[in-house]
């Protein structure tokens, strides 16, 4: 099967019951989106279908054929990191790192959706990405500072 | 997922041709949707095919319009789509926030009108704001087409009306009255994002001091969603009184069938649908005049 991700189209040996989550670490080796709870309901594997957050852990690779795919590998590079990826080193918004993939894509998703998000705004977009480190102050505080960076604010 | 397991996908890009595969391979067939229930089903191997037949790729099964006083909701619609839609939100908007309240965006990314309503899962928003609303599915079948009322469609735990042949092609939904108040009170006491404990929808119409119009449904409260029908008959064509609504609502009790989980025990769970029924009854009923 032919999936496009990051802008790439990428050749796969999927069977039909393969997640996307497993195509994406153990087929083409894009091994920055993580699954941890694999019921959907933790947001640890969050990517982006036709810029929409999905839970790749319960989205089969068949069911993303045909659609952009964006993982964390495509959010930016060493060179050019996103602006989440900036703000969520400067106010600490990540610990064991386990979680963050997910929470950058969600947070990617929202603020494509929503460039000016208010606290609540972001608590009730976010609450499905779970931290087991529990940063979450910090994880809403970043995003809130992308937002303000891409407005100019700091 | 085991490595030897292979599931063929099937992307049908006709109905006739959905039809084709899932009589072609029986019960070694399901039909899939958005997928967050069935692939986690299936990774739990609580459900194992060897056919899957995709929806998404047939025409005509998403959108969502207005058509003779009411609202059409294509089955492949997804939950997001019908929380966010402009024409959901002019005409139901109740329903535009019930579908808000299934899970986290992620899910409601995904997940199908016609998926959950076919899943069936007891503990599925949706149902309850549907039942009140007295929306109704259409079936097709290569037999031809057919319609149900929500109400009816659930059969058991899991369990629907629709034959093995059947696929659910739209949601109808009416449009109630302009003066028709709604209300919705989801019992969670763990997190934002769970099933409900227990739930309840409930759609009046009060004139001149007498309940003319009440439904009343819960999910999370029994192996269907309950249509408490006892409840609304205790209350039409009286005159809504807190007293009234107090000894409507207690007669939810005996409409209930909870189930023991690590949400609550069946008692306890009847006692809160008591509870958040007399709530829901009090916010359509009181809040008027």
């Amino acid at each position: 099967m032919q999936l496009n991700v990051n802008g790439r189209t990428l050749e796969a040996e999927a069977t039909g019951l393969a997640t996307l989550v497993d195509v994406l670490r153990y087929e083409l080796d894009l091994t920055g989106t993580k699954e941890a709870c694999g019921v959907g309901v933790c947001g640890a594997c969050t990517v982006l279908l036709d810029g929409r957050m999905v839970a790749s852990c319960i989205t089969l690779a068949a069911q993303a054929q045909g659609a952009q795919i964006q993982t964390i590998e495509g959010l930016g590079d060493r060179e050019l990191l996103d602006p989440l990826q900036e703000s969520f080193i400067t106010d600490g918004g990540f610990q064991c790192g386990i979680c963050t993939p997910g929470q950058l894509m969600a947070a990617k998703a929202l603020l494509e959706h929503n460039p000016q998000p208010t606290e609540d705004e972001i608590k009730h977009w976010m609450m499905g990405n779970l931290c087991r480190c529990t940063g979450y102050y910090q994880i809403i505080e970043s995003v809130a500072n992308a937002a303000n960076a891409a407005r100019g604010d700091r | 997922m085991s490595p030897e397991t292979t599931v063929t996908f099937h992307t049908p890009s006709t109905l006739d041709e959905a039809f084709a595969l899932l009589k072609e391979h029986g019960d070694d067939a399901r039909v899939i949707a958005g997928g967050t229930a069935l692939v986690v089903m299936m990774k739990q191997s609580l459900v194992v095919v060897d056919h899957l037949v995709s929806l998404a790729s047939i025409p005509g099964l998403v959108g969502i319009d207005v058509r003779e006083g009411a609202v059409h909701i294509g089955a492949l619609t997804r939950h997001r789509d019908v929380e966010t839609s402009p024409i959901v939100r002019e005409h139901l908007p109740f329903l535009s926030d019930v579908y808000g309240r299934v899970a986290t965006v992620r899910i409601r990314n995904s997940a199908t009108v016609g998926g959950g309503l076919a899943h069936a899962d007891p503990s599925q928003d949706p149902p309850a704001a549907l039942m009140v609303l007295d929306a109704r599915v259409r079936l097709v079948s290569p037999r031809g087409e057919r319609e149900v009322a929500v109400a009816e469609m659930f059969r058991d735990y899991y369990e629907t009306v629709l034959r093995s042949d059947e696929l659910i092609a739209e949601v109808i939904v009416p449009i109630p009255s302009a003066t028709a108040r709604t209300a919705y009170l989801k019992f969670l006491p763990r997190n934002e994002d769970d099933y409900a404990t227990v739930a309840v929808a409930a759609l009046a119409e009060v004139a001149n001091g007498t309940v003319q119009k009440l439904r009343v449904t819960l999910i999370a409260a029994g192996p269907t969603p309950v249509r408490a029908e006892a409840v609304e008959a205790a209350l039409e064509g009286q005159s809504p009184t807190a007293e009234a609504i107090r000894a409507a609502a207690d007669l939810v009790a005996d409409a209930v069938d909870p189930m023991d989980d690590f949400r609550g025990a069946p008692d306890y769970k009847r006692d809160m649908a008591v509870v958040f029924t007399r709530r829901a009854l009090e916010r359509v009923l009181l809040a008027q005049g």
